[in-house]
């Protein structure tokens, strides 16, 4: 009997620790706007999963909703094995917002440090993130005299701080120039190989080569498709994650 | 409350002001030369004398007041608020963090405006100077949990500095100031005695008259004022938004 019991909750507690996301019939409305509208997604551990998506098809609002900061109609989103948001997951998931959010009048590393201490991290963290965004010859100066990119990558860097398990990163690589684009995706990868999971989300069509999975997302927050890029394009045979996308689009438009 | 945290952050709300050097002097700089403006207004005589441990709190009070709001607006239009709620940070050690680097600002502040005030400018003060810089240090604090708590109402600096006319003037204008309390007309009388600000003037008023003052009645209102906005202030930190 006590051998049955602890089977079943090692059994549930392994279950919930397969997925990083998972949500179901989520229902989001933001102003007028019903943004999400029953939405279900299944993120697996371990992997780089692109959010694909014109502006303004939910991608933001999803993301918010898995870091617990996005006010919702209904729906459950269980993050890492519990709900969204929850305290124990504050240390373990990381999150940028598309607007950078470090503080202008603090120097890069004073950013981090800052930073680090509210997660606990150690200090060493300070100067391993500030390298990983290639930041370290700017470590000093005033994030507030960086260039546009420059600045999201501070932003990005705190979200390297720690060990964290999910990091949700949304447009990370938006107004960056092809070599550094090619460097973030790089240490994305390097990331994920370490265990953690990442779910980054973009417009940029071609950074689907660089993702495990792709959901791509349309306009009033549907799931278009799930799955990876080559399956994708073989399903529509189109060329790239873009023609996929349109495909996919309009053959919606002709069920409909 | 976790004293990491609330260390850590008022540690970088003072890094951030040690970088903006103009609102360093508006915080300790400004409220000196305006007071020694009055001074000199009055030549230091007879009103000098009256009205000094007034602008010893109203000064210190308009500049707190300013920087924290604008302050704590960024933070929450920024981003900065949003994501230190999403890590281990909770609504107190925030809230804390700044209660706590203004706290030190304000300390300073109390200093300098005081030992100007008793020294260069002769105010007579009968109370003990350490009573009156106690007084003037939680009257500054009032005006850093106004403006935490005015932060929330507003969506642009424009907005925060529309409270300066809305919540700050009037309780100037009613504080005794001008007039002393007593002898406003009993509608304005009435008035004042519900606004904070004129608890902080009567404590710091006590003190420079008395030589054993008696500010715990005073004292307590105005700390209880400080409490409830920032309690309400907490309210209105919201982790979960539309
Ligand atoms: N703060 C907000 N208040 C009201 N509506 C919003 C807000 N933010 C976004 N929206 C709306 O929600 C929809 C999805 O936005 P968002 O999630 O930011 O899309 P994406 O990130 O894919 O560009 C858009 O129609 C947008 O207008
Ligand atoms: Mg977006």
């Amino acid at each position: 009997m006590m051998n049955y019991v602890g089977d079943t909750t090692a059994a549930l507690a392994s279950q919930q620790q397969e997925h990083a996301i998972q949500i179901r019939d989520l229902r989001v409305v933001r102003g007028e706007r019903t943004v999400l509208d029953g939405l279900d997604l299944t993120v697996g551990r371990g992997s780089i999963t692109g959010l694909l998506g014109p502006s303004g098809s939910g991608k933001s609002t999803l993301m918010r909703a898995i870091i617990g900061v996005q006010k919702i109609v209904s729906g459950k989103v269980t993050v890492l094995g519990a709900p969204a948001g929850s305290v124990q997951l504050r240390d373990r998931v990381a999150y940028v917002t598309q607007a950078p959010s470090v503080y202008q009048d603090l120097t890069v590393r004073q950013n981090l440090a800052y930073f680090a201490d509210v997660l606990g991290a150690p200090r060493s963290d300070v100067d391993r993130a500030i390298d990983q965004v290639d930041l370290a010859s700017y470590a000093d100066k005033l994030a507030a005299n960086l260039s546009g990119g420059q600045f999201s990558r501070v932003s990005l860097a705190v979200a390297l701080l720690g060990h964290p398990e999910l990091l949700v990163l949304d447009e990370p690589t938006v107004g960056l120039d092809p070599v550094l684009r090619k460097e973030l995706w790089d240490l994305f990868g390097r990331i994920a190989s370490d265990g953690a999971t990442l779910l980054v989300s973009s417009h940029v069509m071609d950074e689907a080569q660089r993702c495990d999975d792709l959901i791509l997302l349309r306009e009033g927050g549907m799931v278009l498709a799930h799955d990876t890029l080559s399956n994708l394009l073989e399903r529509t045979g189109a060329a790239d994650a873009e023609h996929a996308f349109l495909q996919l689009v309009s053959e919606e438009e002709i069920h409909a | 409350m976790n004293v990491r945290i609330t260390l850590a952050t008022a540690r970088r709300v003072l890094t951030q002001l040690g970088h903006d050097h103009r609102t360093v002097a508006m915080l300790l700089v400004v409220p000196c030369l305006l007071i020694t403006l009055m001074w000199w207004v009055y030549d230091g005589g007879p009103v000098w004398g009256q009205i000094g441990p007034a602008l010893l709190v109203v000064f210190p009070f308009i500049m707190m007041f300013l920087v924290t709001s604008i302050a704590t607006l960024r933070e929450r239009t920024s981003g900065t608020l949003e994501r230190l709620l999403s890590m281990p940070t909770r609504k107190l050690d925030f809230l804390l963090g700044y209660a706590l680097a203004f706290g030190v600002v304000a300390i300073l502040q109390a200093v300098l405006a005081s030992v100007l005030a008793i020294t260069l400018l002769d105010l007579e003060v009968a109370g003990p100077v350490a009573l009156l810089l106690t007084v003037a240090v939680l009257d500054a604090l009032l005006g850093v949990a106004l403006g935490l708590f005015v932060s929330a109402f507003a969506k642009t600096e424009f907005q925060v500095v529309q409270f300066m006319p809305a919540l700050v003037i009037p309780q100037i204008l009613l504080c005794g100031l001008l007039l002393p309390r007593a002898d406003l007309p009993t509608v304005l009388e009435v008035i004042s005695d519900v606004l904070p600000l004129s608890y902080a003037v009567d404590a710091m008023n006590e003190v420079q008259r008395v030589s054993e003052p008696s500010v715990l009645g005073d004292g307590t209102v105005v700390l209880a004022f400080t409490f409830s906005l920032l309690a309400l202030g907490a309210t209105t930190l919201r982790r979960r938004t539309g």
